[in-house]
């Protein structure tokens, strides 16, 4: 059974920008889909698509389904605050709020109207855990997130993430500002990760496309050309296109 | 082809007329201040400042203009201060970009631009008048707030502007309402600069004459207001009162009166300024 199953999705924003046509997609649990592609393909839309952040933007025409959990998440009486906490999202640029490193971490579950300190606690180490930022961040809990370095901050940002306990995680560009280093250790956190959560990531680059992917999904200006296992994908890719952007003759 | 000996000339002297003109600039206020307090200075006495005026304002303190002052003041920001900021709030994270929007933004710029003395024309109408009001404090505050309303608002928009988009986004993503991202994150991040907007439009409302001439402003009233239906002396006008009214005023009076305006409005300015600094230094975006 797949987590996510996606139907004859198609969405046009107000201004023409960037458009997604017809997209038919099964993104199965506890693995890592990566979805790549040139610039304006349609990746953000599509992972804004899933937690529902498109309701901000200006959508003009929406037609298809999504299913989370055999739940319709495109539904007018879908609970959208509870969709965003079951789909959590970190951002291309770290985007720390304006707390400490621990409101940080606390203030999905606080504005979910958790009180209980114990229970926020836990969760405050325990994302740090799995993001692998406890150990240098554990004495500095009530620093401003914003002293910490670039890296740090989007390991704090996936934190925050896992603070909310979701089942899937979306990761737009999450390391396009980070150094080698610090993509290691997100990419490294993911591997771990991906054990208890859905993973979709839009990467960076072709090449981390390749290193992440189980399943990897090729997106070229709001078409879906291909679907493929990572191994398959970046070896032996059926589509002239996906061959031709994989080769880097266009991008 | 110029010589760059040349050219350097033509450089000191821009610089140099460029700095006589921001001197100029400075030159009216220093001195407008200096004389002020110069020939104020010698008024101001513990009589001067909590005394009753007697012998027709002739001596005697300002007491009850200070009160005044500070009654109209608090008045205002009972009621510009919640609309004010509510309209922005509105405008600014709320209202989609459409002619309505539009037309209500031109309406508050335009707002501002009115003189003042149409506004206490206004207030005369409506609030003294039609609603009865009576020239009081009430109808003051009502007149001053509806002047004071454009600069909160334009300065609280502007401030909640200024907070990143992206936090918003990242608090909509974790779950938060919108109503829970403004109050949590966009409020308090801005709250520096709201105060600073709320700040400048008070000091201009204790400042203003024309407002309040029509609305509460008593000539000569020598108690104090017991209640927000009375009517009270005030500053400005009793410095206009006692500057052009009364013949054989002493002058030490006058400046000694306008000296004590010119420090309310310049303390409330100067706190204004120190919370927008302090801001911005701790500022994390």
């Amino acid at each position: 059974m797949n987590k996510i199953s996606i139907q004859n999705y198609s969405l046009q924003y107000s201004d023409g920008t960037e458009s997604l046509r017809n997209i038919s997609l099964e993104i199965p649990a506890n693995q890592i889909t990566v979805v790549f592609g040139p610039a304006g393909g349609g990746k953000s839309s599509l992972l804004r698509v899933l937690n529902r952040l498109n309701d901000l933007a200006d959508v003009i025409h929406q037609e298809g389904n999504v299913y989370l959990d055999s739940v319709d998440i495109l539904s007018n009486k879908l609970d959208v605050i509870n969709l965003r906490r079951q789909v959590g999202m970190v951002f291309a640029r770290p985007v720390v709020l304006p707390f400490s490193i621990r409101q940080n971490l606390t203030y999905g579950l606080e504005v979910a109207g958790e009180k209980d300190t114990e229970r926020l606690n836990y969760a405050v180490e325990n994302s740090l855990h799995k993001a692998a930022l406890w150990e240098e961040v554990k004495d500095r809990l009530d620093d401003p997130a914003i002293a910490l370095s670039g890296g740090q901050q989007q390991r704090l940002c996936l934190a925050r993430v896992l603070a909310l306990e979701p089942e899937v995680i979306l990761l737009d560009e999450p390391t396009s500002g980070l150094d080698p280093i610090s993509t290691g250790k997100v990419e490294a956190s993911l591997q771990d990760l991906k054990r208890d959560y859905t993973i979709i990531l839009v990467p960076h680059s072709v090449q981390q496309a390749a290193r992440t992917a189980d399943l990897a999904v090729f997106l070229l200006q709001g078409e879906l050309v291909e679907t493929a296992r990572g191994e398959v994908m970046f070896t032996n890719p059926q589509d002239q296109r996906t061959e031709d952007y994989i080769q880097g003759r266009f991008g | 082809m110029k010589s760059s000996h040349m050219r350097h000339r033509q450089q000191q002297f821009g610089f140099s007329l460029l700095t006589l003109m921001t001197l100029f600039t400075v030159i009216p206020i220093a001195g407008v201040v200096i004389y002020i307090l110069i020939l104020g200075t010698p008024a101001i006495n513990w009589e001067f400042l909590t005394g009753f005026p007697r012998e027709g304002m002739r001596a005697g303190g300002i007491w009850p203009a200070i009160v005044g002052t500070f009654y109209l003041t608090l008045g205002t920001s009972v009621f510009a201060v919640p609309f004010g900021i509510g309209a922005a709030i509105y405008l600014s994270e709320y209202a989609s970009d459409n002619r309505a929007t539009q037309l209500i933004r031109i309406a508050i710029i335009n707002l501002a631009g009115i003189p003042s003395v149409v506004y206490g024309l206004f207030g005369l109408g409506l609030f003294v008048l039609f609603l009865n009001f009576g020239t009081s404090i009430l109808a003051g505050s009502l007149t001053l707030s509806i002047m004071t309303l454009p600069v909160i608002i334009s300065t609280t928009e502007e401030a909640l502007r200024a907070v990143p988009q992206a936090f918003r986004t990242v608090s909509i993503s974790v779950g938060a309402t919108k109503w829970q991202t403004i109050r949590r994150i966009v409020l308090p991040q801005a709250l520096p600069g709201i105060l600073t907007g709320v700040i400048l439009g008070l000091e201009r409302a204790a400042g203003e004459t024309a407002p309040i001439l029509f609305t509460v402003a008593a000539f000569f009233l020598p108690r104090l207001p017991n209640s927000p239906l009375d009517a009270t002396m005030a500053l400005p006008y009793h410095l206009y009162v006692i500057s052009t009214q009364v013949p054989g005023m002493p002058i030490k009076i006058q400046y000694g009166t306008a000296l004590v305006l010119l420090v309310f409005v310049l303390s409330m300015n100067i706190i204004a300024t120190s919370i927008r600094s302090r801001a911005r230094a701790r500022r994390q975006w």
